[in-house]
């Protein structure tokens, strides 16, 4: 039996206002997020515009602005916000106890087929 | 006698507030229907345990806060078996043994048995003198530490591990007792669960003001101990802090224990439904130990709620009519006299969500209300909260709110009525004698004076009756004058900095500088920052800003760089990176070179250009790769190139007097030392220098920011040249007779530039807008004025010429090169 969520470890290896990156075996890397606030979030690091790597943009608040053209994009829905369209696909997680917990399935649907 | 004898069993266990509460409910709907028994673990009547603070405080003594005395228990026929908890449920025969062997028997069982402080299981966790905070024996503990004094007649000292509601209490308790206060929080703001960033910022700049340290993003690594006590706590990284006393109020678990091992259904919690019936119909449970549609509260306000649709089940009182318990939403109060902390509901925005925010920061104020289609779903209020009622009535209700949205920020006085919907109202009821700016004594009076007298703007009354002209905290009730007096032909003043703020460029430089402000969040709450913390334009400006005002004191917030500054390469359109090591003036040697070679094949890179500004640009590095690249190239003598940064670039030279038959100087020579005197300074935007040895000009000095063109008398100096989009060639700034006087008046020229464009603008933009007259004036009307600028540059680059690729080839900021991990999901497949 493989396991529902993903232990990634715990939070407090991202620092508050930004993110780290966790590549999946040939599949898409995805971006943890932790906001200034401790909320943390996980998407496809890949801009919707020009997949710009989101995980090296400025976090403020609840969104992050992608580093390559500005693109501003929600990190809890992933849509880009204000007047950009896309949407990057969102990773479902759970933090207990402080650790961070990825939903298994999802990770590894980003599998290249 | 007889009548007890066929009256129902209930049996409490849990002498709380939820099992007296629901008894009393029980009793207001049908005093004889049961014949109850209550068990308490805790040898005392039921008291109010959130008023345990105040006690902890001095502000109130245990007789104040118990709820039922002991008259009550008899008045009502209630058996209180206290200091005697049950240790077991028996569902089969319907009975609960006690620890003393006590066994009860009850037709309803109600399970209140509340929560336990969560103990973090760390070594030391349980030497004496660590104690957690939830009943009045914890009081007792502390307070005796409290007494006892520290070594050697010291002040005694506390840890408090937890900042969050319970532990900022306790923390104020113990000070207010003598006690010498550290906080030590997980996370990175006060009350995560309660506040924003922007409110837990005030909230701990306002408890180190009044001597307490807080330390946040701090994990426990162990409690030490000497002499079999508490000593001290230490932190994971290795600090030490010196402790007599250690609270822990990390928070709090549903005490499920009983329900659980007498098998009832629990999840964090009894799982119980909407009239609080657990899996066992005879067994009802209520308070912190229920899990009802999914949430636990920790709060006293759902256990009254919950109480009433437990009674109402009890005594099937109204059940046809009543729903039962829904669930609540909660509002959270910090009781920590002279600090007002309200919040509720639902702040942490996101998407379909629209924040208000004002900031008042003469009287440290922040208010910040969440609404999602048109509703009010969240708020947090610091420093007046006297309208947190009213908003959590808004938000319970769920009306709609748009018709008072303008005003609603200002509260219930100004919100209520729709005459009043308007904030402007407010300013035009004060009298023209009401003080507007308190910094410079400006009534309403003289502002409507000053607009009627033809300041159409911001800017314009600010510079003629100097009202919000310091530290513009009533910037928002000028504008609401300015509006009142001209309706529509307000003129809008200059840009403002970006949409989280209503002021300029200048007006943050001027107060950063003025008002000695020392760190980002700092600005954003005197400034009255539209945003709790900022965005992608702002935060990188005001980084800027701090760094330029504070050379060697503000320490620089990389979350607020651009990637590529916090990153130390540019990022290339695939995610790589491109690397720029420094090659002064544009000279090189055979070892940088094979330097540069070797890094290229040993890290795969895909390509190697030769830039305009005279480097070698390798392409292609993969962000973990970068402290490896810099590390080989360090050790050829090399450092960063700053070709990613808003700082200095390049400066590019022609050879010069030492080769060129037309040569008239040492062109090559100067440009190395303006490299050497320039490298590593930031700025507001990219700032490139070249140096050319004659007239003809070989360097493409006239196009660069400063550019010095050698001629057989001299140097000219020019300045505000670019050649990118729009191209735009230098003004001549002066002429020089030595090298001396060309370092000088570039440094000066820097400066002036560094301390008055705005952020991201070059210098060729600056100079269209300021004009060359003022750079001329700013630097050659007084005699002194290029000495004393290039001065302020010297002392500025004592501490930015430090390579930052060398600290992190040392292995600074591991974390921003490395991953996090690596998923492989065959192998995960098969183990």
């Amino acid at each position: 039996m493989s396991p529902l969520w993903l232990d990634i470890g715990p939070a407090s290896q991202i620092e508050p206002g930004s993110a780290r990156t966790l590549p999946v075996l040939g599949g898409e890397e995805i971006a943890v997020f932790r906001t200034a606030r401790g909320e943390v979030y996980a998407l496809v690091n890949k801009c919707p515009h020009k997949q710009g790597p989101l995980s090296q943009g400025i976090v403020h608040g609840d969104s992050v602005t992608c580093p390559l053209h500005n693109f501003r994009i929600s990190l809890r829905s992933g849509e880009a916000l204000g007047d950009d369209e896309g949407c990057t696909p969102t990773i479902p997680l759970k933090l207990e106890a402080g650790r961070i917990f990825l939903l298994r399935e999802a990770v590894l649907g980003k599998q290249a087929a | 006698m007889h009548a007890s004898a066929i009256r129902e069993r209930l049996v409490v266990i849990g002498n709380g507030m939820a099992g007296c509460r629901a008894i009393e409910e029980v009793l207001a709907r049908d005093p004889a229907r049961y014949a109850i028994t209550i068990f308490g673990a805790e040898p005392r009547v039921n008291y109010n345990r959130i008023m345990l603070s105040p006690v902890l405080a001095g502000e109130k003594c245990f007789d104040d806060i118990v709820i039922n005395s002991a008259e009550w228990y008899a008045a009502n026929g209630i058996e209180l078996v206290a200091g005697d908890p049950v240790i077991r449920i028996d569902r089969e025969h319907r009975r609960v043994v006690s620890r003393s062997g006590r066994v009860e028997a009850y037709d309803r069982l109600l399970i209140a048995t509340g929560s336990d402080p969560v103990v973090i299981p760390v070594p030391g966790k349980d030497l004496p003198g660590v104690v957690t905070f939830r009943d009045l024996d914890d009081v007792d503990r502390m307070l005796a530490a409290a007494e006892r004094g520290g070594p050697n007649n010291e002040r005694p000292r506390a840890v408090v591990i937890g900042g969050g509601l319970l532990g900022l209490e306790a923390a104020h308790g113990l000070s207010l007792r003598g006690m010498q206060v550290s906080v030590i929080h997980l996370m990175p703001t006060l009350m995560d669960r309660q506040l924003d960033e922007a409110a837990g910022w005030l909230l701990k700049t306002e408890l180190e003001r009044r001597g307490q340290a807080i330390l946040t993003e701090a994990d426990t690594e162990a409690i030490v101990e000497k002499d079999g006590h508490v000593a001290g706590v230490r932190l994971k990284g290795g600090r030490e802090i010196l402790a007599d006393l250690v609270v822990m109020a990390v928070g709090i678990r549903p005490n499920t224990a009983l329900a659980k091992a007498a098998g009832l259904e629990c999840e964090r919690g009894v799982m119980v439904d909407d009239h609080m019936v657990t899996s066992d119909p005879a067994v009802v449970a209520v308070g912190e130990c229920v899990q009802h549609r999914g949430q636990c509260y920790g709060l006293v306000a759902p256990l009254w709620e919950m109480c009433r649709a437990l009674a109402d089940r009890l005594t099937e009182h109204a059940l046809e009519g009543s729903g039962g318990y829904q669930g609540s939403v909660t509002s959270t109060k910090l009781k920590v006299s002279g600090i007002e902390v309200f919040s509720a509901g639902d702040f942490s925005g996101g998407d379909g969500t629209e924040d208000i925010v004002m900031r008042d920061a003469a009287r440290g104020v922040y208010k910040r209300v969440v609404l999602r289609n048109d509703r009010l779903v969240g708020a947090v209020l610091y420093g007046d909260t006297a309208d947190g009622s009213w908003y959590f009535d808004l938000l319970k209700k769920g009306e709609d709110v748009s018709d008072i949205r303008d005003a609603l920020i200002f509260g219930q006085a100004y919100a209520s009525g729709g005459a009043l919907a308007d904030p402007n109202w407010a300013v035009a009821a004060l009298s023209d004698e009401a003080e507007i700016c308190g910094c410079n004594g400006v009534s309403k009076g003289k502002v409507v004076a000053t607009i009627r007298g033809g300041a159409d703007s911001l800017a314009a009354v600010r510079s003629q009756c100097k009202a919000s002209a310091s530290c513009g905290s009533c910037t928002g009730l000028v504008e609401s004058l300015l509006t009142l007096t001209l309706g529509d032909e307000v003129q809008q003043g200059a840009r403002t900095l970006c949409g989280c703020t209503s002021y300029t460029h200048e007006d943050v430089r001027r107060v950063i500088v003025e008002n000695r402000l020392k760190a980002i969040p700092e600005v954003m709450q005197q400034l009255h920052w539209a945003t709790p913390d900022g965005c992608a334009a702002c935060r990188p400006a005001l980084n800027y800003y701090l760094l330029c005002a504070w050379p060697g004191e503000y320490l620089d917030d990389q979350k607020s760089r651009f990637v590529n500054e916090r990153m130390h390469a540019n990022i290339q359109k695939d995610g790589t990176y491109s690397v720029v090591p420094r090659m002064w003036g544009g000279l090189t040697n055979p070892r940088e070179l094979r330097a540069i070679a070797d890094v290229v094949e040993k890290y795969d890179a895909p390509m190697v250009k030769v830039t305009g500004g005279q480097r070698l640009d390798i392409f292609g590095i993969k962000k973990e790769d970068l402290p490896a690249v810099w590390a080989d190239l360090n050790a050829a003598g090399m450092v960063s190139g700053h070709a990613y940064g808003k700082s200095l670039r390049t400066v590019k030279t022609c050879v010069g007097s030492e080769w060129c038959r037309f040569g008239t100087q040492d062109s090559t020579s100067l440009g190395v030392k303006i490299e050497r005197m320039t490298w590593g300074s930031w700025m507001p935007h990219k700032f490139k220098i070249a140096v050319s040895g004659c007239p003809r000009n070989c360097a493409e000095a006239t196009i660069k920011d400063f550019g010095v063109v050698c001629v057989d008398s001299g140097y000219e100096l020019h300045v505000g040249g670019n050649g990118g989009m729009k191209v735009r060639v230098t003004d001549l700034l002066c002429k020089v007779a030595t090298e001396e006087e060309a370092l000088e008046h570039c440094a000066a020229f820097i400066q002036l530039y560094r301390e008055q464009a705005h952020y991201l603008e070059r210098t060729a933009p600056w100079i269209e807008r300021v004009g060359l007259e003022h750079v001329k004036a700013q630097l050659f009307d007084d005699p002194d004025a290029v000495h004393r600028l290039a001065a302020r540059f010297r002392i500025s680059q004592q501490f930015m010429q430090d390579d930052p690729w060398a600290r992190r080839a040392a292995g600074e900021r591991r974390d921003l090169h490395s991953h996090l991990g690596e998923v492989r999901p065959l192998s995960l497949e098969t183990t």
